[in-house]
Parts: structure tokens; C-alpha cells; sequence
């Protein structure tokens, strides 16, 4: 898929030392920063964060892109702002 | 005044209190849900005949407690102009309990409303060797506790994935609680297959400081059906709908939670067609009617029998 790679990384937030809400909060704020199309890199914990962000992010109609598990456990993600509109 | 028959009125809903002469009413209630209308005139009775109060039951029940024996004829009249009926208690089919699944839940993978109503149809009242209970679910998180009942029927999402639509991202690998799917990378020093996938995103994935140097790509996907639980999470978060899921009913048989603890067992795979589903409730029924003893659960029964008999009609029953 050609969306893949373009742009890279525009931003970058982690939410692994915050509980629900505020994990979709600092999230939503993070995406607010940039345009539409644009990238955001997403650090989140394993457990709720990684079941719950990405369909609260697929409702909104961003798109992830990669996910990839880290050494510390957590999660790294990256999400295209509106992707999923078209 | 003649003797009073405790068994009657128990079966029709009345059951005996500590009080004497007082009954506390069972009113019938399908898959947790009543008409406004219906409340009002349970209100209006519990105020005239009870003491004002009502008490919800353990499965979805509403009881109005201290009705007595000598109004118990006009209260049903009563209750009957709004459409509520009393329920039933002792060896027969009780409450058919159900979530409110998809028709409004979020998380709901199958619809439970119109499912209940239908058992209920078919089974509510019918004598059995025992108390016989059916509860509707609708999806993994089994709200409704599938399990105990000594029918379940739980909702599940059977997943698919259309290889053309992926984007091999590893979200669904992330969020799968059982580790039923992988994805399959290009391993960095295994000569040169697959150059194509990975070469084209190297530059990207260089910038990220996170990544590491020898990460490739994923190129394929494997997806291990035996371990799926059928929760339906790769399709809620696939962001490329590569993942697309099929809602079905899993069944359990014989389970109980009351003096004795067993889980209802599951003897077949995930029913999609709703008539499937109610061909193997008419098996399990008729099975535990024909072979269960008085007095005994339904689980009681299929530990004494073995579930290998049950299995094998159920088997047919949704072939």
C-alpha cells in the first residue's frame, strides 16, 4: 500500500504513563496539532490501551499504519490523521 | 378457607415466604426487557397489594413480594390488562435471560432480543426433570454469563481475512488476546526472496527512532482458527477492513451455579444460522427430558450419561 511510508513521522505522542480517558485525550489532542494526512507516532502500553486506542482511532477515521511491538512491552504506532476518509 | 396448594401457586410463579400466607410474585420477563406500560402497572400493584417495593431477581426476574394468598386471583387480573404474567419456578423452563446484543450494545456480535422471545416461545413453562435455564449473550464479554445457564448461547464473530485488502500493519497481531494470528516478516540474512515488499519501505521506517535496523516488512499473514475465541477484535480494529467477520452462536450445555458450580460444555463449533441454533436447543431439551432423573440437572445428567450421545445429535442437528 502505497500510504505506507509517505511523509513519515510528522509528530509524536506517548501515552504509556496515562490511564483511560486521558490515553484517547493526550491522542486526540496529539491529532488536533496536524492536517489531515499527516502522521503521528503513537507509544502506548499493551493491555487496554492497545485493545481500545486503534478502534477508537479507526472510529474517528484515522488510520493506522504499522504497529511494532517494543522491547519494553509496550507499543509503538503510527497513524495517519483522516486516513480512512475517503 | 380450603388448604392452600404451595406446589400450584409455586409453579405459577408464587413462591412462599417466611411471612405465612404471603407469596412473593414472579413476574415474567424476557431477556430483561418491559414495556413502560408494564412497569407502571407493576408499580401500581406493588403499591395496592405488596408493600410498595419490588425485588429484582438474580436472572432478570422482577418479584413483588407479600402479595396475599386471598388477592392472589385478582392481582394476576390486574396485571394481565398491562400484559405482564406471573412466571414460573420449580422443574421446568424459567426466564430466558439475554443482554440487549447488537441492536444496541457496541460490543454486541449477534442480536439476543428476538432470540430470547423465541426461546422463550418455544420452551418457557415446559416440565423438565429440573429447573432448566437459558440465557442469551452477546458477545465474548458474557455479560449475561453464557456458561451457567444449563443452555448458553453466546454471540461470536468467526474472522476472515481478504489478503488483497491488507496492509500488513500487525494490529490485529496486537490485539488478538490469544495469539491466533502472525505475521510473517522476511527474515533480514535469508538470502534475497522478497525484495520488492521490503526494499520500498526501508526509507520510512529508517526515520523512526524506535526502529530497529534490521526490521523488514511483513509480507504474509497465518491465522491459527483453532485458537481463535471468536471475540471479533482484528475486525473492530482492522483499519483496512481486511479483516471482515461473520457473526455466529456458540453453545453450552449443562452448565449450573447453584448448589453445585459446573460450566456448560461447548460440544460444537460456532452456529451461524439461527435456525441451527434452535434445531440444537430442541435436541438439548428433548435429550435432557428423555434421559435426565428427577431432581437432576441438566449437567448432572450429561456427567452421568457422558455428552458423547448429545454430542452426536447435536452434531446432526446442524449439519
Amino acid at each position: 500500500m502505497s500510504d505506507q511510508n509517505a511523509g513519515g513521522v510528522d509528530a509524536r505522542v506517548d501515552i504509556t504513563g496515562v490511564v483511560c480517558p486521558v490515553t484517547f485525550v493526550k491522542t486526540k489532542v496529539a491529532l488536533e496539532e496536524l492536517e489531515d494526512g499527516q502522521v503521528l507516532e503513537l507509544r502506548l502500553s499493551a493491555g487496554e490501551p492497545i485493545q481500545n486506542i486503534p478502534r477508537s482511532l479507526k472510529d474517528e477515521g484515522h488510520k493506522v499504519l504499522s504497529v511494532r511491538l517494543l522491547d519494553d512491552g509496550a507499543y509503538l504506532l503510527t497513524v495517519r490523521k483522516g486516513g480512512l476518509a475517503v | 378457607m380450603s388448604e392452600i396448594d404451595y406446589a400450584a401457586l409455586k409453579k405459577g410463579g408464587f413462591m412462599r415466604q417466611v411471612q405465612k400466607d404471603k407469596f412473593s410474585m414472579r413476574l415474567k420477563v424476557i431477556g430483561g426487557q418491559l414495556q413502560a406500560e408494564q412497569v407502571f402497572r407493576i408499580a401500581e400493584v406493588a403499591k395496592k397489594y405488596g408493600r410498595g417495593y419490588i425485588h429484582l431477581t438474580s436472572r432478570q426476574g422482577v418479584e413483588v413480594p407479600f402479595i396475599s394468598v386471598g388477592d392472589i386471583e385478582v392481582v394476576k387480573k390486574e396485571l394481565a390488562e398491562a400484559g405482564v404474567k406471573v412466571s414460573v419456578c420449580g422443574p421446568r423452563v424459567r426466564t430466558v435471560t439475554a443482554c440487549q446484543g447488537s441492536a444496541v450494545c457496541p460490543s454486541g456480535a449477534v442480536e439476543t432480543t428476538a432470540l430470547a422471545e423465541e426461546l422463550d416461545a418455544r420452551y418457557f413453562g415446559k416440565q423438565m426433570p429440573h429447573k432448566f435455564k437459558i440465557g442469551v449473550t452477546g458477545c465474548r464479554n458474557n455479560c449475561l454469563k453464557a456458561e451457567e445457564n444449563d443452555l448458553g448461547i453466546k454471540g461470536g464473530i468467526f474472522p476472515e481475512w481478504k489478503a488483497g485488502a491488507c496492509t500488513f500493519c500487525g494490529l490485529c497481531v496486537a490485539v488478538c488476546p490469544v495469539g491466533a494470528i502472525a505475521l510473517d516478516a522476511v527474515a533480514p540474512n535469508a538470502g534475497a526472496p522478497n525484495v520488492l515488499a521490503s526494499d520500498k519501505e526501508k526509507p520510512s521506517l529508517e526515520k523512526s527512532s524506535f526502529e530497529k535496523p534490521s526490521f523488514e516488512k511483513p509480507s504474509s499473514l497465518s491465522f491459527d482458527s483453532g485458537k481463535c475465541v471468536y471475540c471479533g477484535k482484528c475486525v473492530r480494529s482492522c483499519p483496512s477492513s481486511a479483516w471482515q467477520g461473520r457473526g455466529g452462536y456458540l453453545l453450552s450445555f449443562g452448565g449450573m451455579f447453584g448448589n453445585e458450580i459446573k460450566e456448560g460444555l461447548r460440544l460444537i463449533p460456532l452456529v451461524f444460522d439461527r435456525e441451527k441454533v434452535l434445531k440444537a436447543a430442541d435436541v438439548a431439551v428433548r435429550f435432557y427430558q428423555e434421559h435426565g432423573k428427577a431432581g437432576e440437572r441438566f449437567g448432572r445428567t450429561l456427567m452421568r450419561t457422558g455428552a458423547d450421545d448429545l454430542k452426536r445429535a447435536l452434531e446432526e442437528a446442524i449439519r
